[in-house]
């Protein structure tokens, strides 16, 4: 290796610091949430997502005040073993603990000339001593925040334990209708889907005829009116909310889906026209011309020709379409509410009003990303070429 | 107009393009012309839109008549008692947080966008850092908001849960509690924008550099030109018209922008902007009139970047 080759290496450092540096910290945010979503409920919401993998919660105080008679494996002592559950079970809690702690245990007292563990910290050694008896089966990882947040278990435990033992949690059933608890991200998730399905074909079907007309017919207005459907992709959506809701107030179209798969389609479409445009107008003319010396008619071309060509394009519409009916609160918050909950709905109503855990409230939000993610990665390439095509609405 | 010659391919009658745009043009009038209108209509009325504005004046009291929703969303925020007052009371304005957002998030989003499509075109797994920035982009508001105030965590308790706080208490310091700290909350929830966009901005732009010509680069590097001069005399000019897209674009949404500051402080500690402001008249306050109003106001913030859309559009069908 010559002189020139380890200075262009030496001199390319710093770009991979940088780029590196910013990855790290734009993956970091997300890192955490999934960690600290796998996560038991007492580590998620008493220790940092990056101590996963340090040593057990307790086990510091633990070697601390206890392990120099008792041994680090609690057995030391025989006649108080500390890894028998029996022994354990009569000092689950840090009170008990402390109150042990301070008796005399032979005449002696129990800690010698020790200080006496602070009750945060006799809290930490309870926890240790349950993981280390037994009582309680402790993991690092777990699924249950993400079972919990999908029925919307609210209880102090966790769903799986409080139907395996009782007593059955408040308005829960213990059977998979609990998937359907109005409260619960797994009802909120098939109404997302509901809401977003409808709601990104629909503006597609319109926007492909309507852009087939842009693109290759011929009418009175076509320049000028499409100029203004340009200035309309910039509208924004606060400017119509009002109106319509008094509108759907008299329709009785307020929280019902209808509703807002119509007010999506309205909105979604100045800026599916204009992509459709752009992408249909880019077809070969000669296509149009051969079609029509083969006797084509407008409505045989547009669905057997410009539809099928033009997939690519309407993937990557459908996908823009979908993300952002899926990714939307504003219209879901005015118009379903709480009546037929969608998962951005349920997930701002966990942050603002219920103040659920952060064991739940990450479950839930990783489960609402789920979604996104694998369409984003699975489709990437069509997302930013419709990315490309102009600008991003909302 | 600049495309006419789109030939004559396939006879059609008047009638039959006006069929095949006719349900999207419905859709559009009744969901966002008429709407528009009757917003417009709804700003000069009283908190029901039973009655004019005109009839909330009371006596003794300042009035704009007919444009007292305006004379309350444009002003009610604001301490007109001495110079210094207003200031600062617009400052923790929705409309001065509004222009703390415009200046801060979309510099920040297109500065950091433009680096990282520079450097990041330089390395090897390029593609891999870029998907890893653009992927905030797949996430809602909401699921972001979440992320970053686990992030942002302010815990009463000796431990801290949000590694933010995490690290200012490992490094010696007081944690903080950022989403509650005047004024440096509204730029905390600049940064969770900033992270969400930047993956626009650096694709938009990334797409923009690769295309300035290999050849102009090579012959200014031969005649002895720095990096540093060939990216501001020639990538720089090359690319302006997309970095102006870009700047506008990101205007725009950031003038929108509501579910941020909805979830994540719900505009308390003087973090609201003009679109939660609206959101808030109406839902919470139930005061159509006020709430339509900065709906309106929030449209003339937008309309130059209208104009500058069309223009932008008609440059593009010229060249057609």
């Amino acid at each position: 290796m010559n002189r020139d080759r380890i200075n262009q290496i030496l001199g390319r450092i710093p770009t991979h610091v940088v780029v590196i540096a910013t990855i790290v910290i734009w993956i970091v945010p997300t890192l955490g949430l999934l960690i600290a979503s796998l996560r038991p409920v007492q580590d998620t919401n008493s220790s940092g997502w990056w101590k996963v993998f340090s040593a057990p919660r307790g086990s510091e105080p633990y070697v601390q005040h206890c392990a120099s008679c008792h041994g680090s494996d609690g057995r030391t002592l025989s006649q108080a073993d500390l890894s028998d559950a029996a022994v354990i079970g009569k000092y689950p809690r840090s009170l008990q603990l402390l109150a042990l702690l301070r008796k005399d245990i032979n005449g002696q007292p129990h800690m010698g000339d020790q200080p006496l563990p602070t009750p945060q910290e006799a809290a930490d050694i309870a926890v240790y001593l349950r993981s280390l008896s037994g009582t309680e089966r402790t993991t690092r990882f777990t699924l249950d925040n993400y079972i919990d947040a999908l029925v919307g278990y609210r209880g102090l435990r966790n769903y799986r334990v409080d139907c395996a033992e009782g007593p059955r949690p408040v308005g829960l059933n213990c059977n998979l209708s609990d998937l359907l608890n109005p409260r619960g991200m797994g009802r909120a998730f098939v109404n997302s889907l509901w809401v977003t399905i409808p709601a990104t074909i629909l503006p597609l079907l319109l926007a492909a005829f309507a852009g087939y007309a842009f693109s290759w017919m011929h009418f009175k207005g076509r320049f000028l009116l499409f100029a203004i459907l340009v200035g309309l992709q910039v509208v924004p959506l606060q400017m119509t909310l009002v109106p319509i809701l008094r509108l759907y107030a008299q329709f009785g179209l307020n929280g019902t889906f209808l509703g807002v798969w119509l007010f999506h389609t309205g909105f979604g479409m100045p800026y599916a026209i204009y992509l459709m445009r752009n992408f249909l107008g880019s077809l070969p003319r000669d296509l149009f011309e051969s079609a029509y010396l083969d006797g084509a008619s407008h409505w045989t071309a547009f669905y057997q020709l410009v539809i099928p060509l033009a997939m690519p394009a309407i993937a990557s519409l459908a996908i823009f379409q979908f993300l952002w009916v899926w990714n939307d609160l504003l219209v879901a918050l005015v118009f379903l509410g709480g009546t037929t909950p969608v998962m951005t709905y349920q997930i701002s109503n966990m942050v603002t009003s219920l103040g659920a855990g952060w064991h739940l409230l990450t479950a839930a939000a990783f489960l609402s990303m789920l979604l996104p993610m694998f369409v984003f990665f699975a489709l990437q390439r069509y997302f930013i070429r419709g990315m490309l095509a102009g600008a991003v609405k909302g | 107009m600049a495309t006419q010659d789109i030939p004559r391919i396939m006879k059609h009658g008047r009638v039959t393009p006006w069929l095949y745009l006719l349900p999207a043009l419905v859709v559009m009038s009744l969901f966002i012309v008429y709407p528009m209108i009757n917003t417009i209509a709804l700003s000069f009325s009283n908190s029901d839109g039973t009655a004019s504005a005109s009839t909330l004046c009371r006596e003794g009291r300042a009035c704009w008549g007919i444009f007292e929703n305006y004379r309350y969303a444009l002003t009610a925020e604001l301490n007109f008692s001495s110079v210094g007052a207003f200031w600062s009371s617009f400052w923790s304005s929705s409309y001065g947080n509004t222009l703390k957002w415009i200046i801060f998030m979309v510099s920040g989003t297109v500065s950091i966008g433009l680096l990282f499509a520079v450097l990041a075109d330089r390395v090897k797994y390029e593609a891999l850092a870029k998907a890893i920035l653009f992927m905030p982009m797949a996430i809602s508001f909401v699921g972001a908001g979440v992320i970053w105030k686990f992030m942002y965590d302010y815990g009463t308790q000796q431990v801290q849960i949000g590694l933010l706080n995490a690290i200012i208490t490992a490094l010696g310091g007081d944690p903080v509690s950022w989403l509650s700290t005047v004024p440096l909350n509204t730029f905390m929830l600049i940064i969770v924008g900033i992270w969400i966009w930047t993956g626009f901005c650096m694709t938009v732009l990334s797409a923009a550099y690769k295309s300035v010509p290999d050849e102009i680069l090579e012959a200014a590097r031969v005649d002895g030109a720095s990096e540093w001069t060939v990216f501001w005399r020639i990538i720089m000019p090359i690319i302006l018209p997309t970095v102006t897209v870009v700047v506008t674009t990101m205007v725009i949404n950031v003038l929108k922008l509501f579910d941020l500051v909805y979830v994540m402080t719900g505009g308390n500690f003087k973090t609201d902007v003009i679109a939660n402001r609206m959101y808030t008249e109406i839902n919470t306050n139930y005061n159509v009139g006020r709430g339509t109003a900065v709906a309106v106001i929030l449209v003339l913030a937008i309309i130059p970047f209208v104009y500058f859309n069309i223009r932008r559009f008609l440059a593009q069908e010229s060249m057609r």
